[in-house]
């Protein structure tokens, strides 16, 4: 990529931030309550679309040679480390050091 | 007024200030590591400002130039914002020009201090408001700079460093498992994404998974949703 094709890129995922964010306090304007349908989707799609981001960042990973292997057994310490001490910097460190070792000495 | 209203605002941060200050180091260093000057983090920690779509879009720039793709992954990722813009319509009423940074600020941690923090009473809600964003955005913008900065020092094999943002996504997803009672929109959402992925494979699986996330929630809508506070 160019470094003017890197700045259009940023330039499309900060203005489609920008609306995501803005939107809301264009469409109801002070004073204007929206609808039911979209209250309930303002509950439920932040939890799934987390749950995207999951399987997003693991989309390469399936296809693979280990076909996620690795990425499923730091997945695995990250999640009873979570469990274990409920300290999200910890669990995530933890995680990506043994991911980075994993496929730097056995899995490369 | 501003100096009460920082002074209110500054302990409700900390426990960011750690966070983003980690994450954000993370995000800069993996940057660096990809081969960016440290001016890519720093200036997209600042007008991004959405954390998740930052690690997202040093993806997107290591791919095929398409902008149209990023724009519409970007509204797509960040969805959530609307919902919290839905939820602060009343909160950031009468906050004059501040309102603006409010809007441009609100990530996901200002979003949950603001949603449920109440200034004191003597405290100017407008600035109390403006403080949290603002010291917020500090956080992370500084920790993307240092991290990268970081990167000219310090040089180590940086492989499978970027497993960082899916340590951090699973752990944001266990973290609100644990809040709510509610799970059938989490395993949808990771349901949708996997049928998705398998069938269109990993280049063009985003636009449906979204499709079918927002198809599965709309045709089931229990009652006891409405009113479940899972932030």
């Amino acid at each position: 990529m160019t470094t003017f094709q890197s700045i259009a890129t940023i330039f499309a995922v900060v203005l489609g931030t920008l609306l995501t964010r803005f939107l809301p306090f264009f469409i109801f304007p002070e004073g204007k309550t929206p609808p039911d349908y979209i209250l309930y989707l303002g509950t439920v799609l932040p939890c799934a679309v987390i749950g995207f981001l999951v399987v997003y960042s693991l989309k390469d990973a399936v296809f693979s040679s280990f076909h996620g292997l690795i990425e499923l057994l730091s997945l695995l310490v990250v999640a009873g480390l979570h469990k274990w001490r409920k300290n999200t910097l910890l669990s995530i460190s933890a995680g990506t050091a043994l991911y980075m070792f994993l496929v730097q000495t056995w899995f490369h | 007024m501003k100096v009460k209203a920082l002074k209110a605002a500054f302990p409700h941060t900390l426990p960011i200030c750690i966070g983003f200050l980690f994450l954000g180091m993370s995000y800069g260093f993996l940057m660096k590591s990809k081969g960016f000057s440290f001016v890519y983090p720093m200036l997209m920690s600042l007008f991004i400002f959405a954390g998740s779509m930052e690690f997202v879009t040093v993806n997107l720039l290591l791919s095929a130039f398409h902008p149209l793709y990023a724009f519409f992954l970007a509204l797509m990722v960040n969805a959530r914002h609307l919902f919290y813009g839905i939820s602060m319509l009343e909160k950031y009423k009468n906050t004059g020009w501040k309102k603006i940074y409010l809007i441009y600020g609100m990530c996901d941690e200002s979003f949950s201090i603001n949603c449920t923090i109440q200034p004191p009473p003597d405290v100017d809600k407008g600035w109390f408001l403006f403080f949290v964003t603002l010291l917020n955005q500090i956080y992370w913008v500084s920790g993307a700079t240092l991290g990268a900065l970081l990167g000219y020092v310090i040089h180590f094999d940086t492989t499978g460093i970027e497993f960082v943002m899916t340590a951090l996504f699973l752990v944001m997803f266990l973290n609100q498992w644990e809040e709510t009672k509610e799970h059938r929109p989490a395993l949808t959402g990771v349901a949708c994404s996997l049928i998705s992925l398998l069938v269109f494979g990993a280049k063009n699986f985003i636009l449906p998974a979204m499709a079918l996330i927002v198809l599965c929630l709309s045709l089931k809508k229990p009652q006891t949703t409405k009113g479940v506070d899972h932030l």
